[in-house]
């Protein structure tokens, strides 16, 4: 067997893939936040707590109703999404004439009740959720072994991301998306219910975080409090991509996610700081965000 | 530099007519309000003087210690228009120094604080001067980012004990005479921090300093425009307000003899955020009062089975959907200016 650097390179690849994996869910989050913020000019605190719900209904699904794993990848991001309707239509949409912070309150204060709720009747301890059938085992590299079911998380994530820009950027729906973000009063005078537009996105970049749990349940324990630190990393990826660009979401959350990876293997104590750390080399550097514009 | 800042509060009044009360309240002040503060002040002080005799000292101490944070939160986001979501940082950050000074080192307590407190204002520096490179809900972002890495340094540090925190602090003698292991001599001590935290919050807002700040957040592209360096305002500002949260996390460190992980997590950021926004942003008093009320409304709720988060999560929902002034500002708002 060789070495890299002094370390085995099952280690470092099994380190990688899990960091690709990590990478993946920051991509899916942070897309999430991007889409809202673009469009409702609100950081979705929620949207940690929100994923920890996708992750706790596909579980919930399974062990309540016998829905396995497949059920659960399309009843769960739509059972969210759902939730993120109820919750812009009946608080959200009250505080847009605001300060945009106040929606930061106000997504921090659910957060809190979402995560203290499922505390409060789950306690803090993670629930196991079975990798589904089709995908157990894995496949021998050579280099080292990729078990299918991480396999499956990097490439679905993918293609959701990867289809998500593609919605935005290619295609009329997408289009008006963009346009309402610009200039929303020009576009609802050219009769399109920018209201509906508004409520919509943020079911669907909530039920991104809910598909993003439900892909999480079976790697991690299902527990509340997935989702708590997670979306502070995201917020930190967020801040070094700038959320001016999808596509600048997609690789800022994949490349932080290696990175971490990488940071496991080479020096593990720095590895829960080394993208909040690069948040500050960012902010030193190009206060903007790689891929965000001064705003 | 005085005249230079009335003149800006005034013209800023006069183009803006009525759509901003902040400014214009700030040209009404002087006169009678200035004798219906002290009146308020003085009641308050009475009461704080004699609550240890009523009320359990520890509570109150407790009430106080997150009193003078939630006021520290307040210079910025009241004043400055800053939402920091990072605060426990300083606040838990100066807990372990002072700690860290009075337990290992057998420093005073009043040494142990300040080095607490000269920790914060030198992390508030750091954080500070990256966070103001943002606005608006980025700077939100990063401070949380920024203190969720004092988070992780406080659980892999050695001194900070990890998990169990830094137990049994010795609370010393103060100037090496007064021993604060007596629970009233501490009290009174505390009190003292509170007020000498208060005080310089107090006079901070109301300086030309002060007055620079409320054009920030009013309106920023404005004060640049009239020469004001506005970083440097910001900057000072969030020194400033890091270096009394440490102040008050250190003091609290000596109260309940500990320093622990609790104190630098986010949902303690988000607490402080709370309390202000209950009490009042933007108001003196109201982050005094939004902390006696969370601070006592955890302890009724620690000895039921409600979940505390479930609960302080609907207050904030709410304050923010309903209640925006807080209890403090919706005073104000009903019985003349303040």
């Amino acid at each position: 067997m060789f070495d890299l650097l002094g370390v085995p390179p099952q280690v470092l690849f099994g380190q990688l893939l899990l960091g690709l994996i990590n990478g993946s869910f920051y991509a899916l989050l942070s897309l999430g936040l991007a889409v809202i913020f673009g469009m409702l000019n609100v950081i979705n605190f929620a949207h940690g707590a929100l994923y920890m719900i996708g992750a706790f209904v596909a579980w919930l699904l399974l062990t309540k109703l016998g829905l396995g794993y497949w059920w659960a990848l399309g009843l769960s991001p739509l059972i969210v999404g759902l939730l993120g309707v109820v919750l812009e239509k009946t608080m959200l949409s009250r505080l847009y004439k605001l300060d945009h912070l106040y929606g930061l309150l106000l997504t921090f204060g659910l957060a809190l009740i979402m995560e203290g709720a499922f505390r409060h009747f789950y306690g803090v301890s993670g629930q196991p959720y079975p990798i589904p059938d089709a995908l157990k085992g894995g496949q021998n590299l050579g280099f080292m072994f990729l078990p299918n079911y991480r396999g499956w998380v990097v490439v679905a994530s993918l293609v959701v991301c990867f289809g998500t820009w593609f919605a935005i950027e290619r295609t009329r729906l997408g289009a008006y998306l963009r346009a309402a973000t610009e200039n929303p009063v020009l576009v609802q005078a050219f009769g399109i219910n920018v209201p509906v537009m508004i409520t919509a996105t943020y079911g669907f970049g909530v039920a991104l975080a809910g598909l993003a749990g439900v892909l999480a349940a079976p790697i991690y324990q299902v527990s509340p409090l997935m989702g708590s630190n997670l979306i502070i990393v995201v917020f930190a990826v967020v801040v070094i991509g700038g959320m001016g660009s999808i596509l600048g979401a997609i690789v800022t959350g994949l490349g932080l996610g290696l990175l971490e990876g990488l940071t496991k293997v080479f020096y593990p104590e720095a590895s829960n700081i080394v993208v909040f750390v690069v948040m500050a080399i960012v902010l030193l550097i190009k206060p903007a965000g790689l891929f965000g514009r001064e705003r | 530099m005085a005249t230079q800042s009335k003149t800006t509060s005034i013209k800023t009044a006069g183009v803006k007519t009525a759509d901003t009360q902040t400014t214009t309240i700030a040209l009404r002040r002087p006169g009678q309000d200035t004798a219906r503060n002290t009146i308020i002040l003085g009641i308050g002080l009475l009461i704080a003087l004699a609550a240890p005799f009523v009320l359990y000292p520890v509570f109150v101490m407790k009430v106080l210690c997150f009193a003078l944070f939630a006021c520290a939160f307040n210079l910025l986001i009241g004043f400055a228009g800053l939402l920091s979501f990072g605060h426990a940082a300083f606040f838990g950050g100066a807990a372990y120094i002072t700690a860290h000074s009075a337990k290992v080192w057998g420093l005073g307590p009043e040494i142990s604080i300040l080095l607490g407190m000269g920790f914060s204002a030198l992390l508030g520096l750091a954080f500070g001067s990256l966070a103001i490179r943002r606005q608006g809900i980025y700077f939100a972002m990063i401070t949380l980012a920024l203190s969720q890495m004092v988070f992780f340094m406080a659980l892999q540090l050695k001194f900070t004990g990890g998990e169990d925190g830094i137990q049994a602090v010795p609370r010393g003698h103060l100037f090496g005479v007064i021993d604060l292991s007596n629970s009233l001599s501490m009290y009174y001590f505390v009190l003292a921090v509170f007020l000498i935290g208060f005080a310089v919050v107090w006079r901070a807002v109301h300086s030309p300093f002060g007055q620079v700040l409320k054009a920030i957040r009013e309106n920023e592209p404005r004060a640049v425009s009239l020469g004001y360096r506005t970083e440097r305002y910001k900057l000072l500002a969030f020194v400033l307000s890091a270096s009394l949260a440490g102040l008050a996390g250190g003091t609290k460190a000596l109260v309940f003899q500990l320093a622990s992980l609790t104190d630098v997590t986010w949902q303690m950021s988000g607490e402080v955020v709370l309390m202000t926004l209950l009490g009042g942003m933007g108001t003196l008093l109201g982050p005094v009062v939004g902390a006696a009320i969370v601070v006592t409304l955890e302890s009724y709720l620690a000895a039921t089975s409600m979940p505390v988060p479930v609960v302080i999560g609907a207050i904030f929902v709410v304050c923010v959907l309903v209640f925006r002034r807080g209890i403090v500002g919706e005073l104000q708002a009903r019985f003349g200016r303040r």
